[in-house]
């Protein structure tokens, strides 16, 4: 039935966004946080990932299975809502259209990084390590696109728990659902702090 | 007197389902305590537009007058509501008339609601009493929530929520906030309850539950003040609770 495929669809493109590409996000930007203790504190944590047991079985399943499912389903989510902000200009309106917003933006930004990086690596034009990043991020433009990439990743995650939260029922009280929105704004600040600083420390080696 | 003031307003008219719609301007005297209706009365009494020429009357839907009956629902200077309690006094110059976008106009402001007639029969947003003989008295409902459930039921099918919500529109098959939270109340309903499983089975899919994307301006805009959103949030968790039923197995089957 296709009615039972457009459920199940959702409620995994719902679950995939937290469990594990949300998870994988905290732990990517947290590995990339050892940046700025300087480069070989990044290039020892980089190399312990990249010597993880199998590695490749860990990539497809946690990282590009449910990242390219999340992506392909959530633009055609995105382009079946019609904005009418003009006429409804409340903050989860708002909410709701940054998120398709952001949902887009960080599609772009992801599969360039991806593509500069991770597929870079894996066909032997350039190597994991600190001047890498550096490299890339010490370019204004790049810097800005990374700036403007991190942080509408991690708005997506952020605003994406909230809804998480209603579309599992675990918040169903309007009450629940607003302390949850300061939750999510708490997440949002600290995990694109923890993105962000480290941008600038590959940036500007400050 | 108050005889030369007058209020102005700005009609988006269609004169057939399939013929595009058109904007008119219309001048009409001011009277004291006047609604959009009455307003409307008015240019039906006299169908003269701003420039002086006669008109057609502008064709608008009704019923109860009191806001309880949803029909006379369009959009009054951009806000879907009802026009019986729309005080002239109360709306900024010119008033702006317009049918709402979400359904099928029929003519002029009167707009086609089937479709969620419809979304209520597909929900089963009923409770099967009929039988071949007497069932005797149902169980009993508990107080406290026989009191959520009576707001649920103030729902009237006025539209103005699936016409609030940018997941409603001709790129989707959303069915909207107003039947989803008709589940609700007749899940909650001690009878009703017996046939939850199948209502909540029906709204399982894209034009249902999953349809909404927590935008939240049903809930914002709905004139009776229903919780829709905690409607659909509720609905979340018994649909997940549900799909975990019917995959694992546990009352459902033998």
């Amino acid at each position: 039935m296709a009615g039972t495929r457009g459920y199940v669809n959702r409620r995994l493109h719902s679950l995939l966004g937290v469990i594990p590409i949300g998870i994988f996000l905290i732990q990517h930007l947290t590995v990339n946080f050892f940046a700025t203790r300087g480069p070989e504190a990044f290039n020892t944590a980089a190399h312990f990932m990249e010597s993880l047991p199998y590695r490749y079985v860990l990539e497809t399943f946690i990282i590009f299975l449910p990242l390219l499912f999340h992506a392909i389903y959530g633009v055609y989510i995105a382009f079946t809502a019609k904005s009418n902000l003009s006429n409804f200009g409340y903050f989860r309106n708002w909410m709701f259209i940054f998120q398709r917003i952001t949902g887009i933006i960080t599609l772009i930004f992801i599969a360039w990084h991806v593509w500069e990086t991770r597929i870079a690596i894996g066909f032997g034009w350039a190597e994991l390590n600190y001047q890498l990043m550096e490299g890339i991020l010490t370019e204004p433009f790049f810097f800005w696109f990374y700036i403007v990439g991190v942080i509408s990743t991690t708005f997506h995650f952020s605003n994406g728990l909230w809804s998480f939260f209603v579309s599992w029922g675990i918040t169903v009280s309007p009450r629940s659902q607003k302390i949850m929105t300061y939750a999510s704004i708490i997440i949002f600040l600290a995990i694109s702090y923890v993105g962000v600083r480290t941008l600038i420390q590959f940036a500007y080696g400050i | 007197m108050s005889e030369n003031k007058t209020i102005t307003l700005i009609i988006t008219r269609q004169d057939h389902p399939d013929e595009p719609s058109y904007e008119e301007k219309f001048e009409i005297p001011y009277r004291e305590n006047m609604n959009v209706i009455s307003a409307l009365m008015e240019i039906r009494r006299n169908p003269v537009n701003a420039d002086g020429k006669p008109t057609t009357p502008v064709y608008w839907d009704m019923g109860c007058l009191e806001e309880v009956c949803g029909a006379c629902s369009m959009v009054i200077n951009g806000t879907p509501r009802q026009s019986c309690t729309a005080l002239v006094d109360q709306l900024e110059q010119p008033i702006r008339l317009a049918p709402m976008t979400t359904f099928p106009v029929n003519r002029d402001l009167a707009v086609d609601r089937s479709r969620m007639f419809d979304s209520l029969k597909k929900v089963k947003a009923w409770i099967p009493i009929d039988g071949t003989y007497d069932l005797g008295p149902g169980p009993k409902m508990p107080e406290s929530k026989r009191q959520w459930a009576y707001e649920l039921s103030k729902c009237m099918t006025c539209g103005v929520c699936l016409e609030a919500c940018p997941n409603v529109n001709s790129k989707s098959d959303f069915i909207g906030p107003a039947p989803l939270s008709q589940v609700r109340l007749f899940n909650s309903h001690p009878t009703g309850e017996m046939n939850k499983s199948e209502r909540l089975q029906t709204i399982m899919d894209e034009e249902g539950l999953m349809g909404c994307g927590n935008a939240q301006n049903c809930v914002q805009s709905c004139p009776k003040g229903i919780p829709l959103t905690t409607s659909i949030a509720a609905l979340n968790r018994d649909t997940a609770i549900e799909s975990f039923k019917s995959f694992f197995g546990s009352d459902q089957r033998v």
